[in-house]
């Protein structure tokens, strides 16, 4: 009798998982693909990243400053000359909305990555580890599901200097409790299930058992969550903007916004001034929404009903 | 409903309610170790002008003495008093309260009736025209800053039409008492919360309308149709009162939220609700008052939680024991 050397039995196991898993990502895009609203919004994400990613290409960012837009016309209308017109300062409204796209995504992305990754972490702790340990975090998560998000973020940002880090800091520790909650309830169902009895049967260890069962199969949840947490970011992001809180420095969406309110476009009936910065913070909102709903769908096909 | 779960549901409110006031105190005193300092954002006073203010604040205290003095005063009511106008904080907010409790309950109710109507039609008539375009608009307005939407409402009645007026509560040289004085008020009211409650009103019509398709699903409407009800009479007596109670409890949950979620549009109406007091707090880095704030908001949050459990257990038998 033969036995294979462990190494390559070992290898070729994972070589098996890595196809598994191969196969059904294929099989996730094959039916998300059929999803007309997850195609749209894939499209439209797509057109806005390559438009943020290209905006030095598209419009030098020396259009930010104003020492160097000091001889154009001031609310001018959109024209060949300006696209989308002039602020009150003479810059092009083009140009600081492609460059806003830059910031507003980075800093929702960001912020979706912190909030995500801590209410996962503490979910899945919770849920993994029970007893003490769960109630103590489970606790923790409804004191903060408690906290009003606006005022708390306001309170921060206000306490805290202003800058962009700390504005992607505050959106991300006031937005995980809800992923915590989810997640945990994920990793309890799993933690039940068979194949995780006899792995730990078998001997496996924590970590084992965490990152090779309990985590694949919260990973879909924790995806598509966080597609869906990417908008409620970049909408706090303008609210706190609006509001005065965001970086001064670093134009976003929600600064232009800021900025025309402050210069009164709206009673100037400068309309091409708050109109560009907030239609693009609608169709991104938009376009994740509609990603991260046709995600749930081809994760959850019990949801296509509903 | 049992005494023992109304009172257990108001003991964790309670404590809630004290863990939040201790929160509050270190998320000032702790990240911001010089309030003084930072209120006079490096203008030049004269040390001694400094020192007075922080004896003023009981800044020289030691952080635990502070902490005791901050509990003993928040227990009595006392929430200090406002840097920028000098009054108590409790005044600067009552006076401020009225109004976004009209804006905010006003369209709350509107809110809700019109996202309880599309969601019930949604369902009923589910890939209907009417359903493909009640969630195509729920999705859009998600999506749309509510502040965004009331700039838009702004420009387009109060500067473009002229109809309606583009801020305050009321007209400065109008009347006082009498049917104008009540128009000229509802006409300022009009705007702000025509932008809340389309604000809301998707998000209840979608609850609403999963809620619905949840319910059709079950035995008991199979019994009533072969019963031979009428299509309407199903609806109304059988399926929408057994969705009404998630829709509910999101409604009631929500209202904390509102309250605060109204701040950047009470800013672009110069609304002078909790919202605006906020900005402005923001804005003079009024941090007695802005803690004063943080207190009120979150009591809401925490007695909207309360009212939504009560009610939940009080609508649906299943809850009050578990």
């Amino acid at each position: 009798m033969t036995v294979a050397p462990p190494t390559a039995r070992k290898t070729s196991g994972r070589a098996i998982v890595r196809a598994r898993r191969r196969k059904a990502v294929a099989k996730v895009w094959a039916t998300y693909r059929r999803s007309p609203q997850g195609m749209v919004g894939l499209v439209v994400l797509v057109v806005i990243v390559v438009l943020a990613l290209a905006a030095p290409l598209l419009s030098s960012s020396k259009g930010l400053d104003v020492t160097y837009t000091s001889k154009n016309p001031q609310f001018a209308h959109p024209s060949l000359k300006f696209l989308f017109g002039t602020d009150d300062l003479g810059r092009s409204v083009w140009t600081l909305f492609i460059w806003g796209a830059r910031i507003s995504l980075f800093v929702g992305l960001a912020a979706t990555i912190i909030a995500v990754g801590l209410g996962a972490g503490v979910g899945v702790i919770a849920g993994y580890a029970g007893g003490r340990t769960e109630a103590v975090l489970m606790r923790i998560t409804e004191f903060f599901l408690v906290i009003p998000f606006i005022p708390f973020a306001v309170v921060l940002a206000s306490v805290l200097h202003r800058s962009l880090t700390n504005i992607i800091l505050v959106i991300g520790i006031t937005s995980w409790p809800g992923t915590a909650r989810l997640i945990r309830a994920q990793v309890l169902s799993v933690k039940e299930r068979l194949y995780v009895d006899r792995s730990r049967a078998l001997g496996a260890g924590h970590w084992h058992l965490v990152s090779r069962h309990i985590l694949p199969n919260v990973m879909p949840l924790i995806f598509a969550n966080l597609t869906l947490t990417v908008p409620i970011a970049i909408l706090s992001e303008s609210t706190l903007s609006f509001l005065g809180l965001g970086d001064p420095l670093r134009i976003s969406w929600g600064v232009i916004l800021q900025n025309a309110f402050q210069s009164d476009a709206v009673s100037l009936h400068a309309w091409w001034y708050y109109l560009a910065p907030g239609l693009g913070i609608i169709f991104v909102a938009l376009a994740f929404t509609m990603c991260g709903r046709a995600l749930e769908e081809v994760l959850d096909p019990r949801l296509k009903d509903i | 409903m049992s005494l023992r779960f109304v009172g257990r549901k108001v003991v964790g409110s309670i404590l809630s309610l004290i863990a939040v006031i201790i929160f509050n105190f270190f998320l000032f005193r702790i990240v911001k170790s010089d309030p003084v300092g930072s209120l006079l954002r490096g203008r030049n006073v004269p040390p001694d002008v400094k020192a007075r203010l922080r004896h003023q604040f009981g800044l020289d205290k030691s952080k635990i003495d502070q902490f005791w003095l901050y509990m003993r005063q928040t227990a009595r009511g006392n929430l200090g008093v406002s840097i920028q106008s000098g009054r108590p904080v409790t005044e600067d907010i009552g006076n401020s309260l009225w109004p976004t409790i009209w804006l905010v309950g006003l369209s709350t109710v509107l809110s809700t009736i019109i996202g309880l109507l599309m969601g019930i039609k949604s369902a009923w008539q589910r890939n209907s025209w009417f359903d493909r375009l009640s969630t195509g608009v729920s999705m859009f307005t998600y999506a749309t800053p509510d502040f965004f939407l009331g700039i838009l409402l702004l420009a387009f009645f109060a500067f473009t039409l002229k109809l309606l007026p583009t801020g305050g509560i009321e007209s400065p040289t109008g009347s006082t008492g009498g049917i104008s004085h009540l128009i000229d008020q509802a006409k300022h009211l009009a705007l702000p919360c025509l932008t809340l409650t389309i604000g809301y009103m998707g998000e209840y019509a979608i609850v609403m309308r999963s809620s619905l398709l949840e319910v059709m699903g079950e035995d008991f409407l199979k019994v009533a149709r072969a019963r031979g009800l009428r299509d309407a009479l199903v609806r109304r007596r059988h399926a929408v009162p057994n969705a009404m109670l998630p829709t509910v409890t999101l409604v009631t949950l929500n209202l904390g939220f509102v309250l605060s979620g109204a701040i950047a549009v009470e800013t672009v109406f110069s609304w002078p609700g909790l919202g605006q007091l906020t900005e402005t707090a923001v804005h003079n880095q009024d941090f007695p008052l802005l803690q004063g704030l943080f207190l009120i908001f979150t009591a809401a949050v925490i007695l909207a939680n309360l009212v939504s459990d009560l009610l939940y257990g009080y609508l649906d038998p299943r809850v009050r024991v578990g």
